[in-house]
């Protein structure tokens, strides 16, 4: 009788154990994530809430004051995305391949020096750069003089053209440490063996590089592009500290994260919104969803592994 | 959670003090004014103390970003101040309409403020006004003396002098003509646009015809704002399109800049900053002798939560509130808010002397976009900001910018369409 009782014998431990990561976890994140998703199918009339099912999706995507506005913030969080693929990820991995070469001397010293604007907060990053760029007191226009270049300045913050590849770039300055850890973690983990067995058939030097370190770090790439894009899809904190929330010049360096902080909370004379900021915060959710099942699905699980 | 703990810890200290001063009533005001604290302490709450045996206030201010979403969730959680701080227009119109902030049309202070003073804090109809107006804020522009002397410009009445003083400012060289950036855009509209644009749209005149849909955001007097707007562009000195609000505040104090197209609560910044002497003149006309019109802004207001567990109490600081002590106080600590009451109120600051003066000799106006028009999506008043911007950089021609808000404004607005 014992023998039959056992394996139906509620495992407290595992309960209690689990129970504290569950509960705050569904406090701070699944709650409110589905109290959202909620919240977009509601809207105020008259004082009170009431259940409008998809109406707030049909303005969004229907009304050309909302659309356009949408479509413009979904097209600049794609070039911000792909400005990071483009120039982060590539230099993060140069960066990466250069500290892992065993003659560097002072890697640790650039590894720190690299990685330390990462911790920074956006906020001190966003006002620096934009002191840096000043055209009045910054040190851009200066140097550039210094060097003879005083005519490729302009002050690109504050033209349509530059400000979101510059603030891409800002993004990128920050931010470039990650990759960086993670593929110099990845090199490193690579057996010396397998690169003699290359040297002996003869692949050395940057051959090395790309026959052999490239598609065994290829896992991390992906891991870091799938980072790369939820990060910069729920972007928001550099482009407010350093536009504000209309993300000038004209709504050039408007993202998603900002349009949805002006539509929820209002703005100046613009109240705030909550039903409609919920439905442009579902449609982020829903964006960042399939771009993250479409790697999972088919990246992921036709990348190939090595077991050491 | 957090706003539990919040809520929470005020109910607490709420219950403290209340407990502490049994015999005494003890109000709380919310503000966003948090630069006033020790106005408030040192000054208003004594004043008002002194006379009123029996009633304490408390000055409790808030960031201003956070004003809006703090007040709103206090007062649905209950948890709210005796007397609300109000902001113009629509944000305490919502209030008053949800039934947090109590009609105060009867009370006898409200007699000293004039139609105009009151529109901010009025329902549509103007049958219920639900804060007692405590300051204004007039637009115009500050100029430093010395530059003017040093280049030999005279202080511009008309646009041609206007444009003629802008033109030798530059030609000198040694003073950026105008201080202003179109990086926070906000400038564009404020101390551009809706600075300039009075003297085209007469005042009130044009304001209320734009409301009743008498007149078009297309029409000339409409558009020639932003035609003037399109001119300022080569004199904003390099990189305008980057400067930003504490930028163009800085170079104007530095003394690097001739003009700066202003608001008069820059008056007592600018006071302690800068070591040159200052002066102002109101928006240019078209033509000698025509009538000048200014933005003379209602800004800050103050009310009555209807949940207040204090009604009396609370009316009779309202009421002082309302008196012309209250008035002589407030403006003279804060030079640049200017009462909204009909007492004649003496004022020590000269720059603060010649803004309120254009009162008597213009006509005075609110800033146009502010009163119903901004209720819609999109937004007039963020519209009119980005107009303003591409206008000045000239990314849109002013015809263009008219037309856009126009579509934009008739697309939610009945009387517009």
């Amino acid at each position: 009788m014992n023998t039959t009782k056992k394996p139906s014998r509620i495992k407290w431990h595992i309960l209690v154990f689990l129970a504290p990561a569950v509960l705050v976890y569904t406090a701070v994140m699944i709650y409110p994530l589905f109290n959202t998703l909620r919240l977009s199918l509601y809207s105020e009339v008259a004082q009170t809430r009431e259940f409008v099912g998809l109406a707030n999706f049909k303005t969004l995507f229907g009304d050309e004051n909302w659309s356009k506005q949408f479509w413009n913030a979904l097209g600049n969080n794609f070039w911000f995305f792909i400005i990071h693929m483009l120039v982060q990820n590539p230099i993060g991995i140069l960066l990466a391949a250069i500290l892992s070469h065993p003659k560097l001397r002072f890697a640790g010293f650039y590894r720190s020096a690299i990685f330390i604007p990462t911790i920074l907060s956006f906020v001190i990053v966003g006002f620096a750069w934009k002191l840096i760029l000043s055209p009045i007191w910054g040190i851009a226009p200066g140097m550039l003089d210094a060097v003879g270049l005083k005519s490729l300045y302009a002050p690109w913050l504050g033209r349509e053209a530059y400000a979101l590849t510059t603030l891409s770039l800002v993004s990128v300055w920050q931010f470039v440490g990650i990759p960086m850890m993670l593929i110099y973690a990845a090199l490193l983990s690579i057996p010396e063996e397998i690169l003699e067995a290359g040297e002996c058939d003869g692949i050395t030097g940057a051959a090395a590089f790309w026959k052999i370190k490239l598609p065994l770090i290829l896992p991390s790439i992906g891991i870091i592009s799938i980072l790369t894009f939820v990060a910069n899809f729920n972007a928001f904190d550099l482009i407010y500290a350093a536009q504000g929330a209309l993300a000038g010049p004209d709504f050039a360096t408007d993202i998603l994260g900002t349009f949805m902080y002006r539509t929820f909370f209002g703005f100046q004379l613009q109240l705030g919104d909550p039903h409609m900021g919920s439905a442009i915060a579902s449609a982020m959710f829903a964006i960042i969803l399939i771009g993250v099942c479409i790697y999972l699905f088919a990246i992921q699980s036709r990348m190939r592994r090595y077991q050491f | 959670m957090l706003k539990r703990t919040i809520t929470g810890g005020l109910l607490a200290t709420t219950v403290l003090c209340t407990h502490a001063m049994a015999q005494d009533v003890t109000l709380t005001i919310e503000s966003w004014r948090n630069d006033d604290l020790a106005i408030w302490q040192d000054q208003i709450i004594p004043a008002f103390e002194a006379a009123n045996p029996g009633i304490k206030i408390k000055f409790t201010p808030s960031a201003p970003a956070e004003y809006n979403a703090v007040l709103n969730s206090k007062l649905d959680a209950g948890s709210a101040g005796d007397l609300v701080t109000c902001r113009p227009f629509d944000a305490s119109l919502a209030l008053y309409d949800a039934g947090q902030l109590a009609n105060l049309s009867d009370l006898d202070g409200m007699k000293n403020f004039s139609d105009v003073a009151k529109s901010g804090w009025s329902t549509d109809d103007g049958s219920a006004t639900f804060c007692v107006p405590m300051a204004s804020v007039i637009h115009g522009f500050i100029y430093n003396k010395d530059a003017f002397a040093e280049v030999g410009v005279e202080v511009p009445s008309t646009e041609a002098e206007f444009f003629a003083a802008l033109d030798k400012i530059k030609e000198d060289g040694n003073y950026t003509p105008m201080a202003m950036g179109t990086n926070d855009q906000w400038e564009a509209a404020t101390m551009g646009y809706n600075n300039i644009g009075p003297n085209y749209w007469k005042g009130e005149e044009g304001r209320l015809a734009l409301i009743n849909g008498e007149q078009k955001l297309t029409d000339p007097q409409w558009v020639a704002p932003f035609s003037q707007l399109a001119k300022w562009g080569s004199y904003l000195g390099d990189g305008y399109e980057a400067q930003t609000y504490p930028d163009s505040q800085n170079i104007f104090t530095l003394g690097r800049a001739a003009i700066y197209p202003a608001g008069s609560w820059e008056i007592s910044g600018f006071n302690n900053l800068v070591d040159f002497e200052m002066g102002a003149f109101n928006p240019p006309v078209q033509a000698a002798g025509d009538t000048c019109y200014i933005s003379d802004h209602t800004d800050i207001a103050i009310g009555m939560n209807a949940n207040t567990a204090h009604p009396e109490e609370t009316k009779t600081f309202l009421n002082w509130v309302g008196s012309a002590e209250f008035a002589k106080i407030y403006a003279n600590a804060l030079p640049g808010f200017f009462s909204l009451s009909n007492h004649e109120v003496g004022m020590e600051d000269p720059l603060a002397q010649e803004f309120v003066s254009w009162r008597s000799k213009c006509e005075s106006s609110i800033r146009s976009t502010y009163q119903i028009l901004s209720r819609g999506t999109p937004n007039l008043e963020n519209e009119t900001w980005n107009a303003s911007v591409a206008v000045i950089r000239g990314n849109e021609t002013p015809e263009a910018a008219g037309e856009r808000l126009q579509k934009g404004l008739a697309s939610w607005y009945e009387p517009q369409q």
